[in-house]
């Protein structure tokens, strides 16, 4: 075998590659939707709407970075809710008890990542299924937040950081909070999309025995990405509680599905193995838009979850149409002279 | 072809099977009577489990007849099959665990009393009269959990009694039975064959073979060889039988320098599995590991690969050892494994050519921490060009590829590690011959080159071939380690088969 073969790196041209994907379908729905918006929807295009939509939807968009990491490696988070609640708790409990707002929040990370490790230690080690462990401290974190503040709550936070959650650069058009999301949005983008790391969590939700059989620490990746979930879970609940100024332990309730429709939304398998962070983020912020745009159009709350409902079954639907006739294209491309191995399996 | 037989319960002539471009059953003939053990035997991948599937209604036959009882019949599912009188007894059964004993044997056609309750009583009484009639003191309302192997059998045995089976096909039952389980499982055959019942006993064990049945057909390539009655044929006569067919210089091996030691393995031990497992793979040198499917070859690959755990024992390569069940500390220190199960185990079927191929290596390709999918491709291109994988583009799901050539990419990806020793685990299974041929080409070029290689292989030919050493497991443990200039069909398949007493 002295002949070398070379191989050009891509089947189609960059702009195929780049374009005709699920995110970019996403992302190009996200621009119809703000265009209409823009034109049709009254006060959308006032100098309000972008910054409530991006300080309501930020706990969203900050846990749904992590928690396409999960869901990529077949796994699935339910507890980060019930992370965000506690984590806004103990803020709020140790704040009243006279401790400083960065120190009180430096303890709900470290107890938002002891959560994460949990979780991550009963699938990746022990070997239980991530939808029940989670279903399972979904209750104990949340039991543990309310039991721990009754329905009390606690609402004397400082207004330097109160303000510091509500309001933004160029006054209050761009909330600071896009820092740290553009910040962990970088870090977790090159972490999934640009590191040998990121490579094995795809392969662990492609084929988990076979990243095993090539060196893959399985287990370990999964402890990461579900320590990571807890600690991202935390931050936006530090958020959650000065954006409201309100600890209390039944925050956030429900935030879990709404993260997770807004990462299958964007792309993300359900089955792992396939997902990208900017179909993500495409997925998050065009929920946001319809949400506020239909607030706008004085749309009651339950239109709004249908409409949504009913994007998400699309949305799903839709790729499963697209996977049906791309192979039924490759079934056709036969006799177009395309490859002989794909024929073959196609007859197989 | 065996002799036409009125009255036979079992008759397939020339019946064919093919699973794409792998023919798995070429012309297989065989005639059971009824009253009648019929022995079946043959190496791996002579086409007794596809014989058996085919007769059960698990696969469709291509081509040829199947007559039960004298009349054609074309099974489409093994519901048809069993209505037909068709009963099979797998090596490991698979009952309904949380279910009563009688519950399982009466599964799906539990006799009814008024207003259509099932009638516990009578089903219970029912139970308790085939267990009598067999022999075997079971509590029928037990649990099936936690019964033994061998009380299972006896269950699903009891299930084809309950329908009045005219035939048996018993798939390798011993393999997991102990002495007295094997002695009371031949009673249970010898009475239901007196019953006049037909039965197939397939092993490997030829003691069994040859003191249970009365008839014993050899097959071999997927073919039917011949049919003796026991009294006048011999183990040695069988053997040659299975394995006669020319080796000659199928796959050229050329001799390569046989270097220092690269691979020692000793007492390698995980209870159940293998045991006391003793070996060296020198730089240069292709040690075959043979053995018959089930006797823990892939298993004791494994553990020294790491992606299992071994109770006792050690693995040094080059002389440093390697710390157990750590599949990552293995690669680090030299170890490529190429597995068995290339879609399952091989390779991440629907990711990229290149990802697939730099997917061990890609650690190494990061920049600053950084991996760009163009690192990946620059490095897996010179890889899949050395093994002339057929590919439009690098990115390319690996799906779409026929099996030799998501070999070839699993051997690259490996080879891109640099490895000192490689352990490959059926190197050409499912694989056409062209790639085959390429695949035997390029180990002995590797050999040349040094690397240390240990091949699993259940084909026989391919062992022979390409093997400088055989080492043969039977059991768990190591039976024979024989020099290339010694090693034929016969010596390889007595030691797989135990009958070569003196080397254990």
């Amino acid at each position: 075998m002295t002949t070398t073969r070379s191989y050009q790196s891509h089947q189609h041209p960059i702009w195929r590659r780049v374009l005709v994907t699920p995110e970019v379908a996403v992302i190009a729905l996200l621009v119809l939707v703000v265009v209409w918006a823009e034109t049709s929807v009254p006060n959308f295009s006032g100098p309000l709407t972008f910054p409530f939509l991006v300080l309501d939807a930020a706990p969203i968009l900050l846990i749904a970075l992590p928690m396409t990491l999960v869901i990529v490696t077949g796994e699935i988070d339910l507890s980060v809710a019930s992370v965000v609640g506690l984590s806004s708790v103990l803020v709020g409990m140790l704040h009243h008890d006279g401790m400083s707002i960065p120190v009180a929040g430096v303890i709900a990370l470290a107890v938002g990542l002891l959560c994460g490790l949990l979780n991550g230690f009963l699938v990746a080690y022990v070997g239980l299924p991530s939808l029940a462990v989670t279903i399972g401290t979904l209750a104990l974190y949340r039991g543990i937040a309310v039991g721990l503040l009754g329905t009390k709550a606690v609402t004397d936070f400082p207004l330097k950081w109160t303000n510091l959650a509500q309001s933004g650069f160029f006054t209050g058009r761009l909330p600071y909070i896009v820092v740290p999301i553009v910040v962990l949005g970088v870090v977790f983008v090159l972490l999934l999309h640009f590191t040998s790391f990121g490579r094995g969590v795809f392969d662990i939700g492609l084929n988990s025995e076979a990243a095993h059989f090539s060196g893959v620490d399985v287990a370990r990746t999964k402890l990461v990405v579900f320590a990571a979930t807890g600690v991202v879970s935390a931050f936006a609940g530090i958020y959650y509680t000065l954006r409201y100024g309100s600890a209390r332990g039944d925050n956030a309730t429900g935030l879990e599905l709404q993260v997770i429709a807004a990462v299958l939304l964007g792309g993300v398998s359900i089955f792992g193995g396939r997902g990208a962070l900017h179909g993500v983020l495409g997925g998050v912020l065009l929920i946001a838009v319809i949400s506020s745009a239909l607030r706008l159009e004085n749309v009651t709350v339950n239109v709004i979850n249908i409409i949504i409902g009913l994007l998400l079954v699309l949305s799903v639907l839709s790729s499963s149409l697209l996977a049906w006739v791309s192979r039924l294209r490759s079934a056709g491309g036969v006799g177009r002279g395309r490859s002989g191995p794909r024929a073959r399996r196609v007859a197989a | 072809m065996p002799e036409p037989s009125a009255g036979a319960t079992l008759e397939l002539r020339d019946v064919r099977k093919t699973f794409g471009a792998v023919v798995a059953l070429d012309s297989a003939s065989l005639v059971v009577r009824p009253g009648s053990i019929h022995g079946l035997v043959g190496e791996n991948g002579a086409g007794k489990s596809t014989l058996v599937k085919i007769v059960a209604g698990v696969h469709h036959r291509d081509s040829g007849d199947l007559l039960l009882e004298g009349r054609s019949v074309d099974f489409s599912s093994t519901a048809e099959s069993k209505a037909a009188g068709v009963a099979v007894i797998y090596q490991e059964p698979t009952l309904f665990p949380d279910l009563s004993v009688t519950e399982n044997i009466f599964m799906g056609r539990q006799p009814l009393a008024g207003g259509r309750r099932i009638d516990r009583a009578a089903m219970y009484a029912e139970a308790e009269r085939l267990f009598t009639r067999l022999g075997v003191r079971l509590d029928p309302r037990r649990p099936a959990e936690g019964l033994s192997i061998a009380d299972q059998q006896i269950i699903e045995i009891a299930k084809a009694i309950s329908l009045d089976a005219r035939l048996l096909i018993m798939d390798e039952p011993t393999a997991a039975l102990s002495g007295v389980e094997v002695d009371r499982l031949f009673a249970v055959a010898r009475s239901l064959r007196d019953e006049g019942r037909a039965l197939i006993f397939i092993s490997h064990r030829f003691d069994e073979v040859f003191s249970l049945c009365d008839t014993v057909t050899v097959m071999r390539d997927g073919r039917y060889i011949a049919t003796h009655p026991v009294a006048q044929t011999s183990v040695d006569q069988t053997v040659a039988l299975m394995v006669g067919r020319e080796v000659g210089d199928l796959f050229p091996k050329t001799p390569a320098t046989i270097g220092e030691p690269v691979l020692s393995v000793e007492g390698l031990t995980t209870a159940g599995v293998f045991h006391d497992v003793g070996f060296e793979v020198r730089a240069g040198e292709i040690v075959g590991l043979a053995g018959l499917v089930g006797a823990g070859r892939s298993e004791i690959a494994r553990a020294v690969f790491g992606v299992d755990r071994y109770d006792a024992g050690s693995v040094r390569l080059r002389g440093r050892p390697v710390p157990p069940h750590n599949p990552r500390a293995a690669i680090r220190a030299g170890m490529a494994f190429i597995p068995e199960d290339r879609r399952k185990q091989g390779l991440v079927t629907n990711a990229s050519v290149a990802r697939n191929v730099a997917g061990v290596i890609r650690s190494s390709l990061s920049r600053a921490g950084l991996l760009t999918p163009r690192a990946e491709s620059r490095a897996a291109g010179p890889w899949a060009g050395r093994l002339e994988v057929k590919t439009g583009a690098l990115d390319m799901d690996a799906a779409t590829m026929s099996g030799g050539n998501q070999q070839k990419v699993v051997i690259a990806k490996w080879l891109a590690t640099k490895p000192s020793l490689l352990i490959i685990d059926e190197p050409t299974r499912g694989i056409d011959v062209g790639t085959k041929a390429e695949v035997h080409r390029l180990l002995s070029e590797l050999a040349g080159e040094g690397l240390a290689i240990l091949m699993i292989s259940s084909e026989l030919p391919e062992v022979l071939g390409m093997a400088d050493r055989v080492l043969v497991v039977c059991e768990g443990r190591l039976t024979a380690d024989i020099d290339r200039a010694d090693a034929t069909p016969e010596t390889v398949m007595k030691a797989a088969t135990r009958a070569l007493e003196t080397h254990r």
